[in-house]
């Protein structure tokens, strides 16, 4: 919200220092965003008359003026199509600057010379477009500089406010604060009645409790189409408002002085009588911004007898909106329950100045001031005859006490504030105290009329550390009572699992829980994702069922630019279909070089088996690797060849494979990469480790290389091996895998070393040969394994 | 007995000229051999005294003697000077560019928004607060009405809350936390909330997912002095600086007192510059003393209990720490910017 420093200056003594009412603004909770002047530099401009004018000899669209500036008459050459003589313009004298820095010089303009030139409100940075000269009121001393006659050292304030402050949505508001800031009076002017011309007032019936008093007044025989003076203009301006015709332009003024809302009919247009009720269901109504909106029963309506004129408290109807024909008006003054207004517009995605101030609550001593101002000015502006106010619904509001006890504000706080300090605070608030006892100290009160936000005693205890000084409050330690935390041992942080990766070459990536529904349709073809209302774009629009359509997105970015070598990881949640479970996994992809360029290693690109054994690292830390298996298993998103599913006990915890090609292609790849992701709570799960004796005996090694059917898994291969060994089997290990010359067509050669130990003897040959006789066996019956020389 | 000794004199004469002209190892082996191996040529001599006369012996024995350990002294000599010699050149073939970088995997790193929220974390669990967290998808009662956010409340317009139609949303902050967390372990209790959150806008200076750090201290006698004490303790541990705090009235529904933080801009030390707008302050935080209402919510006793919660965003800190200028950075993962940060 705006606000200027000389409209503030109206209603209470400001000070000199602006940074100090600033800065004591934002310590109060009214934060100052921004701080701006009214208008541009420049110098040298000053109010002048037009004395007369003439044709220019040689040109049609330029005038010849004499001037009066204040000191002498000049010639000026003008091409405003509104410069005529008797009015007060600006003048930019010889030597003068403008202020988008243009310097004003003698000129000879078709042969005739100018001192000087006359001004529109563009050309001085008043408005962003303008037609012809600005006028500027007659009351002006001629020749004064045009900054301090028109008060363009004036500073505007933008105010970021808190919802709870709708009291602060006006000059008078801020004024308020001010003066309970610097603990003076606020110069509250006087607002004489307006004594009735005639008797004539429109009836009103209020049928909802949402409306608690609507006060209006008909104003008769007014110029039609009349202009607001500059000074009115200018005061909007100065707050963001636009101005549009006087009687719009005053309604707009008094809610920006006084936080009022209000609205005025074209009286002509409204029939037989005003009724406040609530919509028909599915009545329709046409709005000032041009819009048609169908109505619920929840929301509040003005209606005449004929159908709805406004959305109360939020905007106005097109039928019956003054315009420039306008003689006849009814001006409202009303007061809505803020419950009755709350969220109302925002359904239709109308958010008003008007709408703004009544859900926060306006003052509910304020209408009869409101109309009084109003029709004073609109007499001022635009003539007219006003009949009385006519005054329907509650004229005054009971509140319901509040209590504040001393030692709560102790309490809350941590910080004694003395009773008369409080009582002060609380009167410079306007919060009045109906009774108090003391020992201990109890205040009874009872808010403002124009505060909504204090119901409850903290509500009180802020105001007063509010006004106190947040700063003034010494900052004090806890004193907690030692007692240590418990760590758990089997559960390995996500911590460990991401710096194993990091350590391991990956960079860690934060992608959108949200994502793009085609590329994770087309990776997850079957699973159903829950869906956003008011996604932020088409391609953010569904909740992630897996990391993959992120990690892949950004593997694709970085792939196109130009990064040879793409190792991401995340941590992060993925929602199941229904949203009713989110699981935390830890997912990757890589693709490109395995190693980053260098010198002493072959540039080959990552495969399964190299993320494979990323996968493996991270099972280590289990501390129960042994038990993980990776199943040949197809996934949509994977080549069929290359996935595997990751199994603990029977239950699956993961995937990894390669990317499939198709997705490979259609994602524009230019390496494919290898994925996998793993269920962080279900995997990580460790024992605590238990000593076992470590063997004093030799470890008798044995290399067997077998002849197998080339589909023959690794797996099926170690299974047997180690149930045919037994427990004297200490590890097992590949450390070959051969096809070629001198293994047969469709089979493979794989070479297994055997690491045999007992833990209480040395191994005699005899019993490692028997064992290694049973393997042999027992791979040549199952696997039609044949022993290779 | 003279000519024998002249013999030897002669034969350890041409031996350790021969010796001293040995140029490898192999050779001077089969020096050693020829002259005092098994049969050698000294081996030999000493094996004739045995036909000498006893006095003959003795003297012939002496010279002998004296000649072989000459001769293995001048052989072992030789054999230190051949063995440095070929060492050098061993090492000297050997010598490899240490200055040509290592071989392979290069090493990682973590999200700076990751290595910020790990030190929050850190930090308040050193100051004996649990990390707790709840749903990313909320239900509208924990992330607004329990939270004293009822329905048409103005505060909702500060939300930009994305919905799934259902009534269940995408929490717009870590606050709901705070609910579930006094609902499952009831007071007292000391709690931080990292997480995602979600807010349905997008431009310059948002982006529609965040993270927050969310506080909640409750206790029998928790004041807003504490609040303020833990707030500045812990920007002070933060940014590793005795930075100035100010807190400054504000509005949130779910704390009475509310605040926001403000911490001295760490860019410019509070004289103003641009990253604080001149103003010598970052806002940083949100803060207050827990509304009664909410901890009604929950079935914890207001006048037994008070409480104090904060909320902070990573984002924000991440770049007050690291000077990142651009938030929308963060979910590019452009690994250029990521790499910045291991």
């Amino acid at each position: 919200m705006k606000i200027s420093l000389q409209s503030l200056s109206r209603w209470v003594d400001t000070g000199q220092d602006v940074p100090a009412l600033s800065h004591a603004l934002t310590m109060a909770g009214l934060e100052i965003e921004g701080q701006s002047t009214v208008a541009p530099a420049m110098s040298g401009i000053v109010v002048a008359k037009v004395l007369a004018t003439t044709k220019h000899p040689d040109a049609e669209k330029l005038t010849v003026c004499r001037v009066y500036d204040g000191q002498q008459e000049v010639q000026i050459v003008c091409g405003a199509s509104n410069v005529r003589a008797n009015i007060n313009v600006p003048l930019a004298t010889v030597g003068s600057t403008l202020p988008n820095g243009m310097q004003i010089k003698q000129a000879k303009l078709r042969g005739v010379e100018s001192f000087g030139m006359l001004c529109s409100a563009k050309e001085l940075g008043l408005a962003e477009e303008s037609q012809g000269l600005l006028e500027l009121p007659d009351d002006l001393q001629i020749g004064q500089d045009i900054v301090r006659a028109l008060s363009l050292d004036d500073v505007i304030f933008e105010i970021n406010l808190t919802p709870n402050r709708g009291d602060c949505m006006s000059v008078l508001g801020v004024a308020r604060e001010v003066a309970a800031q610097h603990g003076v009076q606020l110069a509250m002017p006087e607002q004489p009645a307006i004594k009735a011309n005639h008797d004539e007032v429109f009836p009103v019936v209020i049928e909802s409790e949402g409306c608690t008093k609507f006060v209006s007044r008909i104003i008769r025989n007014i110029n039609p189409g009349s202009r607001s003076p500059f000074w009115l203009q200018e005061q909007l301006r100065r707050s963001g408002v636009r101005s549009i015709n006087a009687i719009v332009d005053i309604t707009n003024y008094v809610m920006l002085e006084l936080g009022q809302p209000m609205h005025a009919y074209d009286l002509a247009k409204l029939q037989s009588g005003i009724v406040v009720r609530q919509a028909g269901a599915d009545e329709q109504i046409a709005l000032l911004d041009g819009k048609t909106i169908t109505l619920k029963p929840d929301v509040l309506v003005i209606a005449d007898h004929h159908q709805a004129v406004a959305l109360a408290g939020v905007m106005g109807g097109l039928t019956t909106a003054i315009s420039d024909v306008t003689t006849d008006v009814l001006l409202e003054v009303a007061l809505f329950q803020p419950d009755a207004i709350a969220g109302r517009g925002r359904r239709y995605g109308l958010v008003t100045d008007a709408s703004q101030r009544f859900e926060r609550g306006v003052d509910f001593n304020l209408q009869e001031r409101a109309i009084e101002l109003a029709t004073q000015l609109i007499l001022e502006c635009a003539q007219g005859q006003a009949g009385p106010t006519h005054v329907t619904g509650q004229s005054s509001i009971v509140r319901r006490p509040i209590s504040l006890r001393h030692e709560r504000i102790d309490r809350v706080l941590g910080h004694v504030i003395s009773i008369d300090e409080v009582t002060g605070i609380l009167a410079s608030l306007g919060i009045s105290i109906i009774s108090e006892s003391k020992n201990p100290m109890v205040w009874q009160v009872v808010p403002p009329s124009w505060r909504f936000d204090l119901s409850i005693e903290e509500d009180l205890i802020e105001e007063v550390a509010r006004i106190y000084g947040y700063d003034r409050i010494p900052a004090k330690a806890e004193t907690v009572a030692t007692h240590l935390q418990p760590i758990t041992e089997t559960q390995i942080p996500v911590e460990r699992c991401a710096l194993l990766l990091v350590d391991r070459g990956y960079q860690e990536a934060i992608t959108y829980s949200f994502t793009d529904p085609l590329l994770q349709t087309a990776l997850l073809p079957d699973a159903l994702a829950m869906t956003l209302s008011n996604p932020i774009s088409a391609e953010m629009a569904v909740m992630r069922l897996s990391l993959w359509p992120g990690l892949i997105q950004a593997f694709q970015q970085n792939q196109k630019r130009q990064q040879s070598r793409v190792r991401l990881f995340e941590t992060g949640r993925q929602f199941s279909g229904d949203g009713s479970q989110e699981t935390t996994v830890i997912a990757g992809v890589a693709g490109g070089l395995l190693l980053s360029k260098q010198w002493a290693a072959p540039s080959t690109q990552v495969d399964f088996y190299d993320v494979k054994a990323d996968i493996e690292a991270l099972l280590v830390l289990t501390g129960r690797a042994c038990l993980f298996t990776f199943e040949k298993a197809t996934h949509p998103a994977l080549h069929p060849g290359q996935s595997a599913r990751i199994v603990c006990e029977g239950k699956s915890v993961g995937w990894i494979g390669a990317l499939s090609p198709m997705l490979v292609k259609s994602l524009d790849l230019v390496y494919p990469p290898v994925l996998f992701e793993l269920d962080l709570s279900v995997t990580f799960i460790t024992q605590i480790p238990e000593f076992k004796e470590i063997s004093k005996f030799p470890l008798v090694r044995r290399d067997l290389a077998v002849q197998v059917e080339e589909g023959t898994q690794f797996a099926e291969i170690a299974d047997l091996v180690r149930q045919s060994a037994g427990p004297l089997l200490k590890e097992l290990n590949i450390f070959d895998v051969y096809q070629g010359a001198g293994v047969e067509k469709g089979k493979k050669s794989i070479a297994l070393g055997l690491n045999l130990q007992d833990t209480s003897r040395t191994l005699t040959d005899v019993e490692v040969d028997a064992v290694v006789t049973r393997v042999v066996n027992h791979l040549a019956q199952r696997l039609d394994a044949r022993l290779r020389d | 007995m003279t000519v024998a000794s002249n013999d030897i004199e002669v034969l350890v004469a041409h031996a350790t000229a021969e010796i001293r002209a040995c140029s490898n190892l192999a050779d001077l082996e089969q020096i050693r051999i020829r002259l005092l191996g098994k049969k050698g040529e000294l081996t030999n001599q000493l094996k004739s005294l045995g036909q000498m006369e006893p006095e003959a012996r003795r003297i012939a024995g002496a010279v002998i003697n004296t000649a072989k350990e000459q001769l293995a002294a001048t052989l072992d000599s030789r054999r230190d000077g051949l063995e440095s010699e070929q060492l050098a050149k061993q090492l000297a073939s050997e010598t490899i560019d240490v200055t040509l970088p290592g071989r392979g995997q290069a090493v990682g790193g973590l999200h700076p928004v990751t290595r910020v929220r790990q030190r929050i974390e850190k930090l308040f669990s050193r100051a004996g607060f649990t990390v707790v967290d709840g749903p990313e998808i909320e239900d509208d009662w924990h992330n607004f009405e329990a939270l004293n956010i009822p329905g048409n409340h103005p505060a909702r317009a500060m939300h930009d809350t994305f919905y799934f139609g259902d009534g269940r949303l995408l929490r717009t902050h870590t606050s709901p936390v705070q609910v579930r967390a006094m609902q499952k372990m009831h007071a007292p209790l000391r709690v931080i909330a990292p997480g995602r959150v979600y807010r349905c806008d997008s431009d310059m200076t948002h982006t529609p997912m965040f993270h927050q750090v969310e506080g909640l201290v409750v206790d029998e006698h928790i004041s807003f002095a504490n609040l303020k004490a833990v707030l500045h303790d812990f920007m002070k541990s933060f940014f590793e600086a005795d930075v100035g705090m100010r807190l400054r009235p504000s509005y949130f529904p779910f704390t009475e007192p509310s605040a926001e933080v403000d911490i001295s801009c760490v860019a410019c030390d509070g004289k103003g510059c641009r990253v604080c707008k001149q103003t010598g302050w970052l806002e940083v935080a949100g803060c207050g003393m827990v509304h009664p209402n909410v901890l009604r919510s929950v079935n914890i006793d207001p006048e037994r209990y008070t409480g104090y919660a904060f909320g902070m965003g990573v984002e924000r800190l991440t770049m007050l720490r690291y000077k990142v200028t651009d938030i929308r950075l963060y979910f590019e993962n452009d690994i250029n910017f990521l790499k910045q940060f291991n």
